[in-house]
């Protein structure tokens, strides 16, 4: 979707404030939402890309207006409340209201460290070979797909070139909306900072996006 | 994206003083005691979770991988052919780590890395990203004015060197492999690891000199 999340290029948000020695939380809540927010992974099975469309998919003035963890937490009790694992109100009331959802079991201390270890491979066996090699000249789609997709807007319509292709991994445009993985290949596509900005862009900067192959189209086609 | 932090933290760490909680605070709380009493989380989890990526996954594992990198030729070569196998041997794996590509920089090209989309970050090297990376002046400008976010972290890019974005819309994340600074011929790898900042292998800053090693 084209939305507040999809940040490269906008203007006025003004300069970076690096933080000297900053601290990897800024408050207990953020520890607990963090924690709380990778702990329901196992028990509410969606997968990362749902969890990114639950973020991403508000009011631009909604997701702006809130920090980093507080999107997560408003992403997280979406996931939850579409799959009645958390019930409207009880967050407001601070108590179970309604017999919670059958789970799997939740997370458990002694295999955090393995879940870790494990994560989550995005890599998927080849179908069909790849449609580009590196080297190729490809067009990035000018697509606007009003749920998730990872191409973001300021590459939409321009040329680069494939730098590295990285195997077949899992599509989040299907996978966000449960339609499956439907394994893609990807490649990192190389944007010259000129083409894609050629009025204000620093004239030696190459800029590339990790794109799979729905994303693009040869660069000659008609 | 609001930077909340700088309102009420910047450059402090007291996330206790606080008498009165905010509506987050609640709103956390409430969730945590919820999910516990549904049985949908165990609160042991969560501390081990925190725990993990306050105190063992930080940017000093990625200081080893690029101090073995400069000390170690063919450790390098290893780094720059499977990023994510070579990291693998010094024992760093798993989540937002699956599928590392290191990216060197040389004389002539440096290397920068961004998620304008959200906030992808290699966690098993550099541990959670920091605020700034998250922010929305980072991730608006890192592709369109590099050399001005440069900048604002005091790093003047010689007008010579190509700078080269790598945003981060896919499972692959980057890890930058700086130059080994000057003067350090004979370093071990663990004084050479004391060189590696954060922002180095992110490509928003440069090693430390010799003569900064604490």
């Amino acid at each position: 979707m084209d939305g507040a999340h999809d940040m490269g290029g906008v203007a006025g948000f003004g300069s970076v404030r690096p933080e000297p020695n900053e601290p990897v939380f800024h408050a207990e809540w953020e520890r607990r939402a963090f924690a709380v927010t990778l702990a329901m992974g196992k028990p509410g099975g969606w997968n990362i890309d749902m969890s990114r469309f639950a973020r991403e998919d508000r009011p631009p003035e909604d997701y702006l207006s809130r920090s980093y963890y507080q999107i997560w937490l408003v992403g997280l009790e979406r996931l939850m409340l579409e799959r009645n694992l958390l019930r409207p109100g009880e967050i407001e009331a601070g108590k179970v209201l309604q017999q919670p959802a059958p789970i799997s079991g939740p997370l458990a201390a002694a295999d955090v460290d393995a879940m870790l270890r494990r994560g989550g491979p995005s890599e998927r066996e080849a179908a069909l070979p790849a449609r580009f090699k590196i080297g190729d000249r490809v067009r990035a789609k000018n697509i606007h797909p009003a749920t998730h997709t990872r191409l973001p807007q300021y590459v939409r319509g321009h040329v680069g070139v494939i730098e590295l292709t990285h195997g077949c991994h899992v599509f989040p445009d299907t996978n966000a909306m449960g339609l499956g993985e439907q394994p893609h290949w990807l490649y990192t596509v190389t944007f010259d900072g000129k083409d894609l900005w050629p009025d204000v862009a620093d004239q030696r900067s190459r800029i590339s996006v990790d794109a799979w192959e729905p994303y693009l189209e040869p660069a000659d086609a008609a | 994206m609001a930077n909340h932090h700088d309102d009420h933290h910047h450059g402090h760490h007291h996330d206790h003083d606080h008498s009165e909680l905010s509506e987050t605070e609640l709103r956390v709380r409430a969730l945590e005691t919820i999910l516990t009493e549904k049985g949908y989380v165990d609160p042991a989890a969560l501390d081990v979770l925190i725990e993990t990526y306050e105190t063992k996954v930080g940017p000093r594992n990625g200081a080893q991988v690029v101090a073995k990198a400069w000390a170690d030729p063919a450790y390098r070569q290893r780094l720059l052919t499977d990023g994510s196998a070579a990291i693998a041997e010094l024992d760093y794996v798993g989540r937002q780590g699956e599928h590392i590509v290191v990216v060197e920089n040389t004389p002539s090209r440096h290397n920068m890395v961004v998620c304008t989309l959200c906030s992808c970050y290699p966690w098993p090297v550099l541990g959670l990203p920091p605020v700034w990376y998250k922010s929305a002046p980072y991730r608006s400008r890192a592709v369109k004015d590099p050399r001005g976010v440069l900048r604002d972290f005091g790093f003047e890019l010689n007008s010579d060197t190509e700078i080269r974005v790598w945003d981060s819309t896919a499972e692959i994340r980057y890890l930058v492999l700086p130059m080994r600074p000057d003067g350090t011929e004979d370093w071990s790898e663990e004084r050479l690891a004391d060189l590696v900042t954060r922002d180095s292998m992110i490509g928003t800053g440069l090693p430390k000199q010799p003569q900064q090693a604490s």
